[in-house]
């Protein structure tokens, strides 16, 4: 079935309008031995069987597993509003906004998007969102190449490997170099970063909290990296600024991170956003969009896409990124989440998760023959060394019901009995009790 | 409209977060610990609600307004496929990266398998991966798995990639991001690329072409073989921009024409909502010795018919963390599902019919530069208009206050004072004739009374915004 309204009436006098025969005769441009060899699709089905086939493919969708991973995908309560609000058409039908005066709805969600992701980082200017977490870091890491004007990035071992991937991917083409600097146990190794630091630097790239869960301050690194006038970029877990130091404050020039943990859905990988900020003076070197305030012939206040001479539209081949389509609608689910929970509501989820997360590494961490490996602070998500391999027993435990976190032997050869656990706000101290009992069990029976 | 920051009032709380059950943790050390809360603002969820449906009713969209922006495929999104793609909501991704974890995802990754399969039967490629994020993260990624054949070759002299002057903006922004400096061709009088001067053009220092067929004047390339030809006589890839694919459904497929890698933007031809600038997705496929060179992980169907996650060692690594974006692939796999072959075939006919009936009408007051029989889309000059003083964006301003949202303006580049417009297969022709009849109108005024349209818009909440001021002021968040 198709979804074109024009009648066979219709499609005549449109044909006659054109002056052709037929409908066929509009593809006369394409050479006949250009035609397409085959088009082999099935024929299309109804609405009720389409929901269907999709409902079947749903019941296999890790349903009934309860969630103790993360991995820059967290399990959060998303409250009934956001999906609401983000329905209506007019924002989720809506293009990117070229014509502002009719697109003042996605302007100003925008603005207001780009001002709670700088008071969430403690920085002063922010885009209107990029595609995710991995690709906001490597953004980050390519806007410092162009600020410094150097060619070499420090990675912290202890950033998302997933992300440092992404990274080293999108650096590979340009002659940059990512130097690699593995991490110290759980935390970010300062002093081997500190070191590596020198006069060619554009970057130290390190998270917090980390991918081990750790928290750390990073004030001195960032005063080592400015003495050589190279950046310090912070990739950050939203949800943690409710009660962690923000990028801002530890001294970081641009902070990056994941938002699908501001209300949006899992989705099995997507569609998340990534979020950039920075300091005011480096906003030219912004990668995507930025909507800005400004007025009307009357004065009216209203909002557009400004400093468009930096984009690809313009710019080509000279632009600070190739983005276009960016993660709109994402974000302002992260802008309606943030504003739903406010000041004090936002401050006492991120209490929460590190309530809760705490209350799960005292109990896993007194399970018989298990450690906490992480030496310091965490927010959501500490490492446990197992006396067993990780992988094996998180298979185990799947059978039961529960994934009990990302073994990371597959990430940091070496690590093989390494386990990152994750706790949200959803997981229920029952659950976090049952998570320590099946692990006793599977360790030890 | 005051902001949402602007109707905080302190101490008031919109939504509850749940009581704790378990005992309060000591606290963070004082130097890890966040100065102040977050400057979020403090407002009811009533508050909330009016604030962000009042702002919604700010907009433009497809559900409101018709929403001919040529090039970006403003077709309406099926509210059936919507449903479908809302039902994965919580599954986890990592847990398909979970030793055994693949067995609880079977769903969704024979979603991903299957979207793929679909995907390079209709483009006819060997084989496509969903993980790029947005059609230009896909032209990305595409020029990062040529760099990587190239690479293998020992290939290595190859720095340039070849686009037409017509090209969309991303494309020679993504080669630039892989590493490659740009050669722009120019278009020639026909209305595409200058054949002569593409053979100028191409050496062996050029890795890649980058095209896209219809181009962004809507025009169908006949020479499109030869230039694939000409391309891979030099060692040469030759790359097909995706974005125009709707127009060929069934008719072309850029792996017979000699493309061996195209990307294909979702939300464009398989009808996925947009959401005011994103998200996207921009899957990418490859002829079949260029299959090894794709991102990790694939997903792989074994003998049993189950779904596995494989590494992929040869692979140009990770372009986003996970499969993509999987919502929107689920619901363009919903949608192709939907419409099936007969129906896909009908929304290039309906598309192209639609594009073709709007150039006939208006051409009679607004200039065409290429008068060619036009795929999907078709593009105008306001150039006629210009001399009474009228730019194409006053014509764009005026159509907004009688309720349409305007076509593309001033793209393509090589068109002064273009008006691209899209009508898309999902419009009938009354809604055509009424935009035509607007259109029309405007070409009227611009003789007749041409500040009318100079004055446009006088019906919206803001009327022209001061542009200069907001790139000068640089108010990017409020204080």
């Amino acid at each position: 079935m198709g979804y074109s309204p024009n009648t066979p009436d219709d499609i005549r006098d449109m044909l006659a309008a054109i002056g052709a025969a037929s409908v066929e005769e509009l593809f006369a441009p394409i050479p006949a031995q250009l035609r397409a060899k085959s088009f082999d699709l099935p024929p299309g089905m109804s609405e009720l069987e389409l929901m269907r086939l999709m409902r079947e493919k749903a019941a296999s969708c890790g349903a009934g597993i309860t969630p103790f991973i993360g991995g820059g995908i967290y399990d959060h309560f998303i409250p009934a509003a956001v999906d609401h609000l983000a329905s209506r058409a007019e924002f989720y039908t809506a293009y990117t906004p070229y014509q502002p005066e009719c697109a003042q709805g996605t302007l100003q969600a925008l603005y207001e998007y780009q001002t709670t992701i700088c008071r969430l980082t403690g920085l002063e200017a922010s885009n209107a969102s990029l595609y995710d977490g991995g690709t906001a870091v490597a953004e980050a890491a390519l806007m410092s190449l162009r600020i410094t004007d150097r060619h070499k990035v420090i990675l912290d071992g202890s950033v998302n490997p997933l992300h440092r991937e992404i990274v080293t991917g999108y650096l590979h083409g340009l002659s940059a170099q990512a130097v690699q600097v593995a991490s110290d146990g759980c935390a970010s190794d300062l002093a081997r970063l500190i070191a590596s630091i020198d006069d060619e630097t554009a970057a130290v790239i390190v998270q917090s909290p980390n991918f081990f869960g750790s928290v750390q301050d990073f004030r001195e690194l960032a005063q080592k990296a400015h003495d050589h006038e190279a950046l310090l970029i912070v990739s950050c877990y939203p949800i943690a600024m409710g009660l962690v130091a923000s990028p801002g404050e530890m001294g970081a020039d641009i902070a990056v991170g994941e938002g699908q943990s501001l209300g949006n859905h899992l989705s099995f990988g997507g569609p998340y956003f990534g979020f950039i900020a920075t300091r005011k003076r480096f906003i030219r070197n912004l990668p995507g969009r930025i909507v800005g305030e400004t007025v009307d012939h009357q004065g009216r206040r209203g909002f557009v896409l400004t400093l468009q001479a930096r984009e690809q539209h313009i710019k080509r081949h000279k632009a600070t990124s190739n983005i276009c389509s960016n993660q709109s609608l994402c974000a302002l689910r992260g802008l309606i989440f943030c504003a739903s929970l406010g000041r004090k509501g936002f401050e006492e989820l991120a209490r929460l998760n590190y309530d809760k997360a705490q209350y799960a590494r005292s109990v896993l961490g007194a399970v018989r023959g298990v450690e906490v490996l992480n030496a310091g602070a965490t927010f959501n998500e500490f490492t446990l060394s197992l006396p067993k391999d990780a992988a094996e027993v998180v298979q185990r435990l799947l059978d039961k019901g529960v994934a009990a976190g990302v073994p990371l032997g597959q990430y940091y050869p070496g690590m093989e009995r390494a386990l990152v656990v994750t706790v949200t706000e959803k997981r229920t101290r029952d659950e976090i009790d049952r998570l320590a009992a099946l692990l006793e069990e599977a360790l030890w029976s | 409209m005051e902001l949402i920051f602007e109707k905080s009032v302190s101490g008031r709380t919109g939504v509850r977060v749940p009581l704790s059950d378990v005992p309060k943790a000591a606290p963070l050390p004082g130097e890890l610990r966040r100065g102040e809360p977050v400057r979020l603002p403090e407002v009811g969820e009533l508050d909330l609600v009016r604030h962000y449906t009042n702002l919604s009713r700010r907009n433009f969209s497809v559900d409101t307004n018709f929403y001919p922006l040529g090039s970006c495929t403003m077709k309406y999104n099926t509210k059936v496929t919507e449903n479908a793609g809302g039902l994965f909501a919580s599954c986890h991704p990592m847990l398909a990266l979970l030793p055994g974890g693949d067995q609880l995802v079977q769903g969704p990754l024979a979603i991903v398998y299957e979207l793929e399969r679909q995907l390079a039967e209709i483009t006819g490629m060997e084989e496509v991966t969903t993980q790029p994020l947005a059609g230009a993260h896909g032209e990305m990624t595409g020029i990062m798995v040529i760099a990587a054949y190239h690479k293998a070759r020992g290939d290595r002299k190859r720095k340039y990639v070849i686009v037409p002057d017509s090209s969309h903006g991303t494309n020679p922004a993504s080669a630039a991001m892989a590493g490659y400096e740009i050669v722009t061709v120019p278009t020639a009088p026909y209305g595409d690329m200058d054949l002569d001067l593409f053979r100028q053009a191409m050496n062996d220092e050029v890795a890649a072409v980058m095209l896209t067929c219809p181009n962004t004047l809507g025009l169908f390339n006949p020479h499109i073989a030869e230039i694939c030809a000409i391309a891979h006589e030099g060692g040469a890839l030759t790359y097909y921009d995706g974005a125009n694919l709707n127009a060929i459904l069934g008719k072309v497929r850029p792996g017979d024409v000699g493309f061996d890698v195209i990307h294909v933007n979702l939300h464009k031809t398989f009808g996925t909502p947009h959401g005011g600038g994103g998200p996207g997705s921009g899957p990418v496929g490859v002829r079949g010795d260029l299959v090894r060179f794709l991102p990790t992980p694939r997903v792989l169907r074994r003998e049993d018919g189950s779904y596995a996650v494989e590494d992929h060692p040869e692979g140009i690594g990770r372009v986003s963390d996970f499969f993509g974006n999987f919502a929107i692939m689920a619901r363009a796999y919903a949608y192709i599902t939907l419409l099936g072959r007969e129906g896909l075939i009908e929304v290039s006919e309906q598309a192209v019919l639609n594009a073709n009936y709007m150039m006939a009408r208006l051409k009679e007051e607004y200039e065409i530069p290429f008068d060619q029989t036009c795929m999907h889309e078709c593009v105008f000059s306001a150039s006629r208009q210009v001399q009474n003083g009228v730019h194409a964006i006053d014509v764009a301003k005026y159509l907004i206050d009688r309720g349409f949202h305007p076509p593309t303006v001033y793209f393509p580049l090589n068109v002064k004072e273009a008006i691209m417009i899209e009508p898309t297969e999902t419009e009938s022709k009354q809604t055509m004739d009424a935009f035509i009849e607007v259109m029309l109108e405007a070409a009227r005024l611009a003789r007749e009374d041409p500040e009318r349209l100079h004055q446009a818009p006088v019906t919206t909440p803001v009327g022209r915004l001061d542009e200069t001021r907001a790139a000068r002021m640089q108010q990017v968040c409020c204080e």
